[in-house]
């Protein structure tokens, strides 16, 4: 048995192959971008060592600001729209539901499915306006709120909520479900302890569930943090990044300077920037776990 | 409030929960079964006269959503191919089998989870312009699979850890060796495990835009979801019936594994995250 498994040549066997592409397409590449960051200009045309230039470059950047906030208020809109309600939906699934649990849980995780693109695509026909009304502008002027109808995706004052909702509609039934794990871990013990207790329903969830539900939460923000923060398909799909930069996250603007301006360095350093909040935010996520737990 | 006040409002809401998230998909398929001209005469709530099939047919034959379906299909599959035959040995070395590194690379393949796509992209680019394999199946598929890697090591060793020692052991003592072993032994009890993988990974090369729109800028290469953005930015304002077609296209095939797998998606969805 110990002969079989310690085989040093299967071993290698096993490993090797993962570990060449992995350490090749992306541990290398990450690196490397590091090292881009110190350039400018295209790699093999105008290509020049200009040390942390590009870093300092950020600062006065007022495109790269404008890609920081909208970036940043996505995050925050979109990851507590999917936690909260996640949260919501979970409970409704645990105490409101007894006969269509299943059914119901099936209907609202499917959106988690579908292709970004074509949800993306989908919501651009739902906001429109022109050349006709989409369907939200259509159920408005259907109601009398003539007043309402706008163009949604087509104003700086809507772009990013209008997106936000879309993304927290595709992701809202994941978190849900992972809640709803958390909340059958909760025993019905606790549960009927406390309302005999006399605790209300308020009570119930802020002393009793909430407290519990705790390590659930850190995982749903850490998810959903990892999954707002690199901010690309869905805008591209739904509104391209307009109007005028309304929606520009910082993946995009990565993206346009390196493939439209030919500026791989200053690409490279916006995108270590997307990695620097990717690690620093996931980290301040779960310190709160730590803390709390002392 | 009366007890039956308060079960009305909550059917009420559970409702409109539903409601919210299924009329848009609703919406999407009845759509695409409408005629250019009741785009102009009928409210978009309406709903479709007769089946315009015509719509399916210019999108798969004019949009190319045929061709590009096809692409993403093969991308996929290779890709998910590959994904399994690296991951099963990877993840039983790193659980069952004694050596040094052990932790050492259990960690190393767990910080792929940390890692932004967005940040190896442009050295990606860059090195493969210099290989000159830019624009060809297998620069994305090779993508799909290293960027698949961290995730389904990390959940297949959550599967492998379960897998008792008495068993393995007594498969050796009946002449198994580690080739036979993995065969008739892992693989067939690691079937969850590895079902869970590949619906998860599905969803994810299906799914993925990023990386297609930058490696692949020949139209005949394109994936279904590079495909559908450039086709509806093409026939975007004029013809709704098509580009609903093709968005129900591309959404088809994650509708119909849904629907026999539901319980295995949402699972396999779900266990990537919680065991993070």
């Amino acid at each position: 048995m110990k002969k079989v498994l310690s085989n040093k040549k299967v071993i290698a066997l096993f490993v090797i192959p993962a570990l060449i592409l992995f350490t090749g397409l992306v541990v290398v590449p990450v690196v490397w971008s590091f090292y881009y960051s110190l350039y400018s200009g295209t790699p093999g045309l105008n290509w020049e060592f200009t040390g942390l230039k590009n870093y300092g470059k950020l600062f006065i950047d007022s495109k790269f600001r404008d890609a920081l906030v909208v970036t940043l208020e996505y995050i925050l809109m979109t990851m507590m729209g999917m936690v909260i309600l996640g949260l919501l939906l979970a409970l409704i699934y645990r105490f409101w539901l007894k006969h269509f649990k299943n059914l119901v849980k099936t209907i609202t995780f499917f959106p988690v499915v579908l292709p970004t693109v074509a949800v993306g695509q989908l919501f651009k026909k739902i906001y429109e306006i022109q050349p006709y009304y989409g369907l939200l502008n259509s159920l408005l002027a259907a109601v009398g709120r003539q007043d309402l109808v706008q163009p949604w995706i087509g104003q700086q004052s809507t772009a990013l909520r209008s997106l936000c909702i879309m993304d927290v509609w595709v992701s809202l039934g994941f978190y849900a479900v992972i809640f709803y794990g958390g909340l059958l871990d909760i025993s019905d013990d606790v549960i009927e302890a406390a309302k005999i207790d006399g605790c209300n329903s308020w009570q119930l969830f802020s002393r009793v569930l909430m407290p519990l539900l705790k390590p659930v939460t850190i995982t749903c923000l850490v998810f959903a943090f990892a999954g707002t923060v690199k901010m690309f398909e869905s805008a591209i799909a739904l509104t391209g990044g307009g109007p005028g930069s309304a929606t520009t996250s910082l993946s995009m603007y990565m993206y346009n300077v390196a493939f439209e301006y030919r500026n791989y360095g200053y690409g490279s350093a916006v995108a270590i920037v997307i990695f620097l909040i990717c690690i620093v935010g996931t980290q301040i996520i779960k310190r709160f776990d730590v803390k709390e737990s002392d | 409030m009366s007890k039956r006040i308060k079960s009305v409002i909550r059917v009420i809401i559970i409702v409109a929960i539903v409601v919210i998230d299924a009329y848009p998909i609703f919406w999407l398929l009845t759509s695409a079964m409408k005629s250019p001209t009741e785009f102009t005469a009928n409210p978009s709530y309406s709903l479709p006269e007769g089946f315009y099939y015509q719509n399916f047919v210019n999108a798969w034959t004019r949009g190319h959503m045929g061709r590009y379906f096809l692409n993403s299909l093969f991308y996929t599959v290779v890709a998910l191919l590959f994904i399994i035959l690296i991951t099963v040995p990877v993840s039983f070395a790193l659980t069952k089998m004694r050596w040094k590194g052990r932790e050492f690379f259990s960690n190393y393949f767990l910080t792929g989870l940390m890692v932004p796509v967005a940040t190896a992209l442009l050295p990606l680019f860059q090195i493969y312009s210099k290989m000159g394999i830019l624009n060809t199946r297998f620069c994305l598929i090779i993508t799909y699979i290293a960027f698949g890697l961290s995730l389904s090591i990390f959940l297949m060793c959550g599967y492998m850890r379960s897998l008792s020692d008495e068993i393995l052991e007594a498969s050796v003592i009946d002449g198994c060796g580690i080739f036979k072993m993995m065969w008739y032994i892992v693989v067939p009890l690691m079937k969850n495990g590895i079902v869970t993988v590949l619906v998860l990974q599905f969803f994810y090369k299906w799914n993925d835009l990023l990386f297609s729109m930058t490696f692949v800028s020949d139209s005949k290469l394109k994936t279904i979801q590079t495909g559908l953005l450039y086709f509806t930015d093409e026939f975007g304002t004029k013809d709704w019936g098509s580009i609903f077609a093709s968005i129900a296209i591309s959404v088809l095939p994650m509708l119909v594994i849904y629907l026999f797998l539901n319980k295995k998606v949402v699972e396999g969805m779900t266990n990537g995250a919680v065991k993070g």
